[in-house]
C-alpha cells in the first residue's frame, strides 16, 4: 500500500541570529539582511514524510510558496528524498497572510493531484501563526491533526497519530487524506544524502532557467526545461496563471490580516494575582483580561 | 550553530586556491563518467561545486551533529561486554549519521558505491571530523582501509568488501602491531598458513588495534616460514568474526571513543590481498603512509579546535580589569598558535596534493599499461611525485603531530588553573592530542623517514626556483631570511657530514629535518603571500622569522658538540 504525501515547507529568515543591524528603527526586521533558512519544524515534517514512504512507500513530493530564492529549500528537500518538488511563485503572491497563503497552496494542491497525507510543519518562525496549514485543510475539505508527535501507524485507509497536548499526549485516528502538523521534536531530520546533492544542487525552477536564457541567445526556454526534465532537475514551477487563481484573493488583495502595531515587549515577571477557581473568581479574572486588552 | 567548513577562513582560503584539474580530470576519466551517473561532474568547475557542497554537509554535520557528543564520548568512551565492543551513544550516532549522509566511501570508485573524491578533499573532512571529535577520525579515517583494498585487492575481494565500506555497514581495521613489533613491523610473527586446498588461515596475536571490533581487518602476516625480515610478510584480508577474539581493550590517556583491542586469531580464514611476500614491502607502506597524513589532519582538527578554545576563553576571562585577550603575552601565544595551524595547514594541503599527484598518476600507468600505450611520461611524472612525498610524509606528519601538543599545551596554559578541570574542553583536547606523535610512527621514526629527503635534498630544485623569483617589496626580506636559513643549513649539513659519526648524524638529522622543512614551508609560505592578501603576509612574516631563529639555535646545537656525551650514556644514565 504505497502512500503518497506532499509537504509544505516554507523558506524563512532566520530570526535565530537577529543582530542590531538587522532591526529598523520601528521595530519590524530587515528579512533583507538575514540569512534564509529552511523552517525547522517543515523539515521535521519532510522527514516524517521520508520516514512514512521507508516504511509503505510511495511518493514525496514538496511544494513551497514563496520568492524564486525559495528554490533552495526545494534543493535541499531533493538532497534529503524528496521525489518531486514545486516552486510556487508570483510577483501577484506577495504580501500574503495566512488566508491567501492557504488559498494559493490548496489550488496548487488540487492541481498536483493525488496524495494521502499532507505534511507541514506546525509553524513557521517568521510568522509563528501556525494558521496556514489547519487552513489549507479546510479549504481542501480534508480533516488535519494538528501537533503532531508520531505517525504510529496507516492500515485501511486510516492514520493513527499520537499528538501533543497540554499535560501529555493523545492517540487520534483519522481517514485519508489528512492533513498532518508536525512538531519540531518529533523526529530528527536525516542529512543531506552526498550523492542527491551532487545531482539536485542542479535542479532548477523555471525563473532558473529562464534567467540562463537570458543571458545565452543560443537556448530556448522550452527545450531547456525540457531537458531538465528529462534529466529529472526540473523543479516544477506554477504562478499564478498556471493555477487559474482569483487575484483578488492573492497577495494583498487577498490578506485581509493588517498589522496594527509592532512593538518590543518584555516580560515582566514578578507580579502576580490569585483568583478563586469558584464562578465568581473566574469572572473576575475574565474581567480583568478584558480590562487589559487580552480578551475582547 | 557552526559549521567547520564554510565558517573556517583559513580552510577556505585552501579549498579555493587547490589546483586538482590535473588530479580530477584523471579520476574522472575525462568526465565521461557523468555519463553513467547523474552525481558525476561534468567539468572541473562541476566538480569543485561537488566538493564544496559536500565539504559543507560534512562541516555541518561536524560542528552541529558530532562536536557536542565529543564530551560524553570521551567520558564514556568505547568499553568491552562479553567480547563485544560497545562504541559509546555519540560514536555510535555520528557513524549512523555519517553513513546516511554517504560519506563513508568518500576515496572508492562509484562502481563499488563510493563518491570518487580526490584524497585531498576527503583529508579535508577528516580534518573536519577530527575538530568535532578527535577519537571518531580513527574510525571515520579508516576509509583509507577500503582504499587499500580497492587499490590491490582482486575484482571479487572489491565487490565483496567496497560496498558495505561505502554504506557504513563495515568499519576496517590495520591489524600491523604486535606485542614485539611495534616500529619495528619487520619483526611481525602473527603466522598465515595454507591447507591442503591453498586456503589461508591466520594465528597469532595483534596488539594496539585501533577499531580492532571492526567487520574487515587487514592483517599483515608471515608467510614464509623461517624468515625473519619484511620479505617475508604478506598482507590479508578477513572479516572480523568469532575466531579473532577481542582479550581486551585498553584504557588509554585519550581518543576514549577510539576502541584500541588486542586480538587473538584463531585460524581465521583469510585472503591474501596482492601479491605474496609484499605485505610490508608494498601494501602496509602504501596504507601506513596515507595513515600517517591522516594524522596530520586529526592534528590540525584537534589545534584549530585548541585555539578555537583558547581565544574564547582569553577573550571572556577577565583579569586585572581586562580581558586576558588584550594583555600582550596572551596575545602573543594566541598569535603563535594561529600562526603555527596556518603554516601547517598550508603545508599539509601540499602535502595532499602530492599525494593525489602520485597515485592518479600510479592508476593511470596501470589504465595505460591495459592499453598497450607509452606511460613514460607518466613515470617521470610519477617518480618526481614519489620522491617527494616519501619526504613530505613524515615531514608532515612530524611537524603537525609535534606541533599540536605544543597548541593544546598553550590553549591550556592560557586557561590558566581552570583549563586543568575536567569542565573545560582543552582537558580533553590535551589528551587526545598526545597520541598523534605516537602512533603511525613515533617523531622519532618521521625523522629518520624523512632524513633520506633531506640528505638528497629532494625538494631542493623546487626551493632554488623559488629562492630566485621575484617577490614584491615588502616581501624581499623575508625571502633573503629564507636564502640565510639555507646557507645556514647548509653548513650545518657539511659539519655533520665531515664528522662521519652516523650515532651524531642520527641525533642531528632532528634538527637537519627540522632545518630543511622549514626552508621548504616557509617558501611555500612566501609565495602565498606574495600571491595573496595581507593576511597572508602575517603568517609568513611570523613563520619565517620563527624559522630564522630555529635556524640559528639548530646550527649552535650541531655545532657545539653538545650531543657528544653520548659516548658516555652508560656513564650519565645511572
Amino acid at each position: 500500500m504505497a502512500i503518497n504525501s506532499i509537504v509544505m515547507v516554507k523558506q524563512v529568515p532566520d530570526t535565530a541570529n537577529i543582530s542590531g543591524q538587522v532591526m529598523k528603527e520601528d521595530g519590524t526586521v530587515n528579512r533583507a539582511l538575514l540569512p534564509a533558512i529552511f523552517n525547522h519544524e517543515d523539515r521535521v515534517a519532510l522527514e516524517l514524510a521520508l520516514q512514512v514512504q521507508d516504511t509503505y512507500s510511495g511518493k514525496v513530493t514538496v511544494i513551497t510558496m514563496g520568492p524564486p530564492r525559495a528554490s533552495d529549500v526545494l534543493r535541499e528537500c531533493l538532497y534529503m528524498g524528496a521525489d518531486e518538488a514545486y516552486l510556487i511563485s508570483d510577483r501577484k503572491f506577495a504580501g500574503a497572510d495566512t488566508l491567501a497563503t492557504s488559498y494559493v497552496l490548496s489550488e496548487a494542491i488540487r492541481k498536483i493531484g493525488r496524495y494521502d497525507i499532507i505534511f507541514s510543519g506546525r509553524q513557521a518562525i517568521d510568522g509563528d501563526t501556525a494558521q496556514v496549514g489547519p487552513q489549507t485543510a479546510e479549504k481542501l475539505h480534508i480533516p488535519q491533526v494538528t501537533y503532531t508527535e508520531e505517525v504510529l501507524h496507516i492500515q485501511d485507509g486510516k492514520i493513527r497519530i499520537k499528538r501533543k497536548i497540554e499535560g501529555g499526549y493523545e492517540i487520534v485516528e483519522s481517514g485519508m487524506p489528512v492533513l498532518v502538523t508536525v512538531l519540531k521534536d518529533a523526529v530528527s531530520p536525516r542529512p543531506y544524502k552526498a550523492r542527491r546533492v551532487m545531482t539536485y544542487k542542479n535542479a532548477k525552477t523555471l525563473m532558473e532557467l529562464e534567467k540562463l536564457v537570458e543571458g545565452n541567445s543560443l537556448l530556448y526556454i522550452d527545450q531547456l526545461k525540457d531537458e531538465y526534465l528529462s534529466k529529472n532537475l526540473y523543479i516544477r514551477t506554477f504562478t499564478m496563471d498556471d493555477l487559474m487563481l482569483e487575484a483578488e484573493r492573492c497577495g494583498v488583495a487577498g490578506s485581509p490580516t493588517k498589522v496594527h502595531k509592532v512593538e518590543s515587549v518584555v516580560l515582566g515577571g514578578g507580579q502576580r494575582e490569585m483568583f478563586h477557581a469558584t464562578k465568581a473568581g473566574i469572572g473576575e479574572l475574565i474581567d480583568k483580561l478584558m480590562v487589559d486588552h487580552i480578551f475582547g | 550553530m557552526s559549521n567547520y567548513f564554510s565558517e573556517n577562513p583559513d580552510i577556505l582560503y585552501h579549498f579555493n586556491k587547490f589546483d586538482l584539474k590535473e588530479i580530477v580530470e584523471l579520476i574522472e576519466d575525462s568526465y565521461t563518467q557523468s555519463e553513467k551517473y547523474s552525481y558525476a561532474p561534468t567539468d572541473y568547475a562541476d566538480a569543485m561545486e561537488n566538493y564544496r557542497k559536500i565539504l559543507e554537509v560534512t562541516g555541518d554535520l561536524a560542528g552541529n551533529y558530532i562536536a557536542p557528543n565529543a564530551a560524553a564520548v570521551d567520558e564514556f568512551g568505547a568499553t568491552l561486554e562479553n567480547g563485544k565492543v560497545i562504541y559509546a551513544d555519540g560514536t555510535k550516532k555520528a557513524l549512523e549519521v555519517l553513513s546516511k549522509a554517504e560519506l563513508m566511501g568518500m576515496i572508492i570508485p562509484r562502481e563499488f558505491g563510493g563518491i570518487n573524491f580526490p584524497t585531498t578533499i576527503y583529508m579535508m573532512s577528516v580534518e573536519i571530523i577530527s575538530r568535532a571529535d578527535a577519537s571518531l577520525m580513527n574510525i571515520f579515517g579508516l576509509q583509507d582501509i577500503a582504499r587499500t583494498i580497492a587499490q590491490f585487492g582482486d575484482e571479487d575481494q572489491k565487490e565483496r568488501y567496497l560496498p558495505g565500506f561505502c554504506r557504513g555497514d563495515f568499519t576496517g581495521a590495520m591489524a600491523l602491531t604486535e606485542p614485539d613489533a611495534g616500529s619495528d613491523l619487520q619483526a611481525v610473527k602473527l603466522t598465515a598458513y595454507q591447507d591442503e586446498k591453498g586456503n589461508w588461515f591466520l594465528r597469532g596475536v595483534k596488539r594496539f588495534i585501533t577499531n580492532g571490533n571492526g567487520e574487515v581487518l587487514l592483517v599483515l602476516a608471515r608467510t614464509e616460514a623461517g624468515t625473519k625480515d619484511a620479505r617475508g610478510l604478506s598482507m590479508f584480508v578477513c572479516n572480523g568474526d568469532s575466531t579473532v577474539v577481542i582479550r581486551r581493550i585498553e584504557h588509554k590517556l585519550g581518543i576514549h571513543g577510539s576502541p584500541t583491542c588486542e586480538l587473538q586469531f584463531n585460524d581465521t580464514p583469510a585472503e591474501l590481498v596482492g601479491q605474496r611476500r609484499f605485505g610490508l614491502l608494498k601494501y602496509v607502506i602504501y596504507l601506513m603512509n596515507r595513515a600517517r597524513v591522516g594524522i596530520g589532519a586529526q592534528s590540525l582538527g584537534i589545534g584549530q579546535a585548541a585555539y578555537e578554545e583558547a581565544l574564547k576563553y582569553a577573550k571572556a576571562r577577565e583579569q586585572f580589569g581586562t580581558s586576558i585577550y588584550n594583555l600582550p603575552v596572551i596575545a602573543n601565544m594566541l598569535i603563535e598558535m594561529r600562526i603555527t595551524i596556518e603554516a601547517h595547514r598550508t603545508l599539509f594541503y601540499d602535502t595532499c596534493l602530492w599525494l593525489d599527484r602520485k597515485e592518479t598518476y600510479e592508476i593511470e600507468i596501470e589504465k595505460l599499461k591495459a592499453q598497450k600505450k607509452s606511460f613514460a611520461e607518466m613515470n617521470e611524472k610519477l617518480k618526481e611525485a614519489s620522491k617527494i612525498l616519501a619526504f613530505l610524509t613524515p615531514l608532515t606528519k612530524y611537524f603537525l603531530s609535534e606541533g599540536v601538543n605544543k597548541i593544546v599545551y598553550d590553549s591550556m596554559q592560557i586557561h590558566g588553573g581552570t583549563g586543568y578541570m575536567k569542565e573545560f574542553k582543552i582537558e580533553q583536547l590535551y589528551r587526545d592530542a598526545r597520541i598523534t606523535n605516537i602512533y603511525e610512527g613515533t617523531s622519532q621514526m618521521q625523522v629518520v623517514a624523512a632524513a633520506g629527503g633531506v640528505l638528497n635534498d629532494v625538494v631542493g630544485e623546487y626551493i632554488s626556483k623559488w629562492l630566485s623569483a621575484g617577490y614584491k617589496g615588502s616581501m624581499q626580506d623575508l625571502l633573503k631570511l629564507l636564502i640565510d636559513i639555507r646557507n645556514i643549513y647548509s653548513e650545518s649539513l657539511s659539519f655533520v657530514k665531515n664528522k662521519k659519526d652516523m650515532s651524531y648524524q642520527d641525533i642531528a638529522m632532528r634538527e637537519l629535518v627540522e632545518m630543511y622543512g622549514d626552508i621548504y614551508l616557509g617558501c611555500l609560505l612566501l609565495r602565498e603571500a606574495n600571491d595573496d592578501d595581507n593576511k597572508r603576509l602575517f603568517t609568513a612574516h611570523r613563520y619565517i622569522l620563527g624559522a630564522y631563529s630555529r635556524a640559528i639555535k639548530n646550527k649552535e646545537v650541531i655545532r657545539s658538540g653538545v650531543y657528544s656525551d653520548i659516548l658516555h650514556q652508560d656513564t650519565i644514565l645511572i
